[in-house]
C-alpha cells in the first residue's frame, strides 16, 4: 500500500444523503473474484443509461469532476452491505477520500483498509463544501486536517491506529500477525 | 465487588487477546467465522500471496448463497447456471475451500442455505460467542447472545490469517421494547418501526441490544429477524440475551454441546445477561402493543410508516423527493391499495420455516391476484424440506406462487432473479434502495403477512383485512 501524508485536490459533490453501497457498486457486479476495474462500473446507475451511455446530468460525467481525488456526499455515506467492492471503486475510478458529516461503520473501516481516507466534518464545514463544489481543498494526515479554500482549516478524527498504516503504507494484517503468540497462547487458555 | 456488566461487555471481554490501548486496537479472538462465495475470493488470494495458512479451518465454515441459482434445474439438475460469471464465483469458493481446508456447503449439499439461516439451524451460533462473517447481515446471530457483525473482504484475510481481528470497542445502546405484539404484527413490523424512529445512522458505532416484554415472547426466529436488520439501523451488531427459548432451539442441534458439555455451556450462557444496574450508552423505548404492520415507501428502510398511514411529506429535503419520484409515489396519497407485480417472500430476514408458516396461513384456500408473480425462496435447504414436509409447498404452489431451491435470490437479484424496471415489489427482505432488487426496481419491504396479503389482492394490503375476513 503507498502511504498517504497528504492529498491536494478539487472536490466532486453527491449531495445525496445515505448513498448506500448499492449506489456505490450495484450487486449484479459483485460476482467478480479480484479488485481489478471496479472504477468502470462505479455508481453505474447513477452514471449510465440502459444501453450504458454515460447520462450527461450525473456529475461524474461533466468536464470539471475530471481528476477530482475528493468526493464530497451527502450525510452518512457508506450505509447497508460490507462489500469492499465499494471503496475498491471509487480508489479505482481515482478518488482519495470521502468526506461528509456521518460515515457508515463498515464502509469506513472498508476505506481505512484501502487508503481511502474516510473525513468526517461538521456541519458548517459540509455545508460550505457543498455550496462551493469544485474547491480545492487540502487534506493532510499528519496534522488531520481538511482546509478549505478560504484558508479554514478543520480537525477531522481518524483511529490512530489506522493513521499510523496510512502514514507508513503499511497494511495492519503485519501487525495481527505480530500478534502471533498471544493468540496461541489465548488458544490454549480456550481449550 | 465487579462491577455490573452488559451482555456485550462480558462476551467483548472474554475474548480480548490483546487490549486496546490509545496508539492500537484491540486484538479480539473469533470463535465461528462463516464465509460465502461474494466477500471471499480477495480474501483467499491474499493468503496466496503472502504465503499464509488459514489458520483455523475448524473455526471457519463456507457455504454459497448469493449467487447462486434458486432454479431447480440449475441446482441438481445440471442446466448449467445462466449467469457465467456467477458460475465461476461458485467454482472459485469450490477450489478454495479444497486449498486451504475449508469445509464448504456446496451447491448441491444438503445442508446449503443462506449462511445466516444455517449457522443457527446446525447449532453453530451459540450464545457469548464472537460471530464474523464478510456480509453486514451478520447481525443476525445477535438473536443468541453472540457478539455478531459483518466485515469486509480485507478482514476477511485478517480471520482466515489469524482467526483474530483488529476492534475499537464500540458504544452500547439498549433498544427497551415493553408490552406485546398485537395479533397479526411481526418482528419484522417491530425492527422496521425501531429503524424508523432512530434513523438508518441511529446506531452508527454502537451495539444494540433488545431488551423488554415483547423480546422475551418472541421465538428464535422472530429475535432472529429482528437482530437482522440492525445494520439497517446502521449498528455494529444487536444482541438478546439468551433465555429457555434459546436454550430449548439449540438444545440437540447437531453441533451445539452434547451431553455433560450441553449442561457446562447453559450454566456458562446462563451468566450472560446484561447485570442488573449495568449501564448503556445511551437508550430508546418502545411501546410493541402501539405499533401496526409496517411497510416502507422509500429507498431505505428508515423510510416506513404504518400500514394505515399516508405517505409522508418532508420540506426542503431534495433526498426525500427523489426517493419519492423513485417511487413513483406523492405525498399524502395512502400506502394501503398500492398496485403490486411482484411479492418476494424470503431471505436472511424471512426465509426461516416461521415466515413460510406465517404466510401459507394467510395464503392457503386463496390464489394469488392476476398478473402478480409471488416468489417464495426458502433460507436454507433444511428449510426447503420442512416446508413440504408439512405441505408448505402445496399451498404456495396451489396458490399460484413460484417454489424455489434456498439461495438470497431476489433480496439483491445477484443471481438473476430480479424484478424488473419500474415495478413494485412487496418483500420480506431487508433493503429497499434504488435499485436493490433490479435495475429500477420499486422495493416496499414488509412482514412475511403482509407480503402474503398483498400477493392475494395485488395491492399493499394490511394482512388483518384478510385475517379477519
Amino acid at each position: 500500500m503507498t502511504a498517504i501524508k497528504s492529498i491536494r485536490s478539487r472536490t466532486v459533490n453527491l449531495p445525496s444523503t445515505n448513498i448506500d453501497t448499492d449506489q456505490i457498486m450495484p450487486a449484479r457486479f459483485l460476482t467478480t473474484t479480484t479488485k481489478a476495474g471496479l472504477g468502470e462500473q462505479l455508481f453505474a446507475d447513477w452514471r449510465y443509461d440502459e444501453s450504458g451511455r454515460p447520462k450527461p446530468d450525473f456529475v461524474l460525467n461533466q468536464p470539471q469532476a475530471k481528476g477530482c481525488q475528493v468526493l464530497v456526499a451527502g450525510r452518512n455515506i457508506g450505509c447497508g452491505s460490507s462489500r469492499e467492492h465499494a471503496p475498491w471503486a471509487l480508489l479505482d475510478y481515482g478518488f482519495r477520500a470521502v468526506v461528509s458529516t456521518e460515515i457508515a461503520d463498515i464502509f469506513r473501516n472498508n476505506s481505512l483498509k484501502n487508503g481511502l481516507l474516510p473525513v468526517i466534518v461538521d456541519g458548517e464545514t459540509h455545508e460550505w463544501l457543498l455550496a462551493n463544489p469544485g474547491a480545492e481543498v487540502v487534506i493532510d494526515l499528519e496534522s488531520c486536517t481538511l482546509t478549505l479554500p478560504t484558508g479554514i482549516a478543520v480537525k477531522f478524527p481518524i483511529d490512530a491506529f489506522a493513521r499510523y498504516c496510512l502514514l507508513n503504507g503499511v497494511d495492519e494484517l503485519g501487525y495481527l500477525l505480530s500478534k502471533d503468540d498471544a493468540i496461541g497462547a489465548y488458544e490454549q487458555r480456550r481449550e | 465487588m465487579t462491577l455490573p456488566k452488559t451482555m456485550f461487555e462480558k462476551v467483548w471481554d472474554r475474548h480480548v487477546v490483546v487490549p486496546e490501548t490509545a496508539d492500537t486496537p484491540a486484538v479480539l479472538f473469533i470463535d465461528l467465522h462463516l464465509t460465502h462465495e461474494v466477500t471471499s475470493p480477495q480474501a483467499f488470494q491474499l493468503l496466496r500471496e503472502r504465503g499464509l495458512r488459514l489458520r483455523r479451518p475448524d473455526l471457519t465454515l463456507a457455504t454459497m448463497d448469493h449467487s447462486t441459482p434458486t432454479r431447480t434445474a440449475q441446482v441438481f439438475g445440471g442446466e448449467p447456471i445462466s449467469i457465467e460469471s456467477a458460475a465461476r464465483q461458485v467454482r472459485q469458493l469450490e477450489v478454495n475451500c479444497a486449498e486451504f481446508g475449508v469445509e464448504l456447503f456446496g451447491l448441491q449439499h444438503e445442508l446449503r442455505g443462506i449462511v445466516h439461516i444455517i449457522g443457527p439451524e446446525l447449532g453453530l451460533t451459540q450464545p457469548g460467542s464472537t460471530i464474523v462473517c464478510g456480509d453486514s447481515h451478520t447481525s443476525t446471530h445477535g438473536a443468541f447472545g453472540a457478539l455478531a457483525f459483518g466485515i469486509g473482504s480485507t478482514e476477511v484475510g485478517h480471520v482466515f490469517a489469524t482467526q483474530c481481528l483488529l476492534q475499537r470497542r464500540p458504544k452500547t445502546l439498549a433498544i427497551e421494547i415493553a408490552n406485546a405484539l398485537a395479533p397479526g404484527v411481526m418482528a419484522k413490523d417491530l425492527i422496521l418501526a425501531i429503524i424508523g424512529r432512530i434513523g438508518v445512522a441511529g446506531g452508527t458505532g454502537h451495539v444494540l441490544e433488545y431488551r423488554g416484554a415483547a423480546i422475551r415472547a418472541m421465538d428464535m426466529e422472530a429475535r432472529m429477524t429482528v437482530c437482522n436488520m440492525s445494520i439497517e439501523a446502521g449498528a455494529r451488531a444487536g444482541m438478546i440475551a439468551p433465555d429457555d427459548t434459546t436454550f430449548a432451539y439449540l438444545k440437540g442441534k447437531p453441533r451445539a454441546p452434547q451431553g455433560a458439555a450441553w449442561d457446562e455451556a447453559v450454566a456458562r450462557w446462563r451468566e450472560l445477561p446484561t447485570d442488573a444496574g449495568a449501564r448503556f450508552d445511551s437508550s430508546v423505548d418502545i411501546d410493541a402493543a402501539a405499533l401496526e404492520p409496517m411497510i416502507t415507501y422509500g429507498t431505505n428502510p428508515g423510510m416506513v410508516v404504518p400500514i394505515s398511514a399516508t405517505i409522508p411529506a418532508r420540506a426542503g429535503d431534495p433526498a426525500f423527493d427523489k426517493a419519492l419520484t423513485y417511487m413513483g409515489f406523492t405525498a399524502g396519497e395512502p400506502i394501503k391499495d398500492q398496485p403490486v407485480n411482484i411479492v418476494f417472500l424470503g431471505s436472511c430476514t424471512n426465509g426461516r420455516l416461521s415466515d413460510l408458516r406465517a404466510a401459507a396461513d394467510v395464503l392457503r384456500g386463496h390464489k394469488v391476484a392476476k398478473g402478480v408473480h409471488l416468489l417464495v425462496v426458502p433460507g436454507s435447504q433444511q428449510v426447503r424440506r420442512a416446508a413440504e414436509k408439512e405441505g408448505l409447498d402445496r399451498v404456495f404452489l396451489e396458490a399460484g406462487a413460484d417454489w424455489r431451491e434456498s439461495g438470497c435470490s431476489m433480496c439483491l437479484g445477484m443471481n438473476g432473479d430480479t424484478v424488473p424496471k419500474g415495478e413494485y415489489a412487496v418483500s420480506t427482505s431487508n433493503r429497499n434502495f434504488e435499485g436493490r432488487q433490479g435495475v429500477g426496481a420499486r422495493t416496499l419491504l414488509a412482514s412475511p403477512l403482509t407480503a402474503a396479503a398483498s400477493a392475494i389482492r395485488g395491492r399493499v394490503t394490511d394482512p388483518r383485512d384478510v385475517l379477519n375476513g
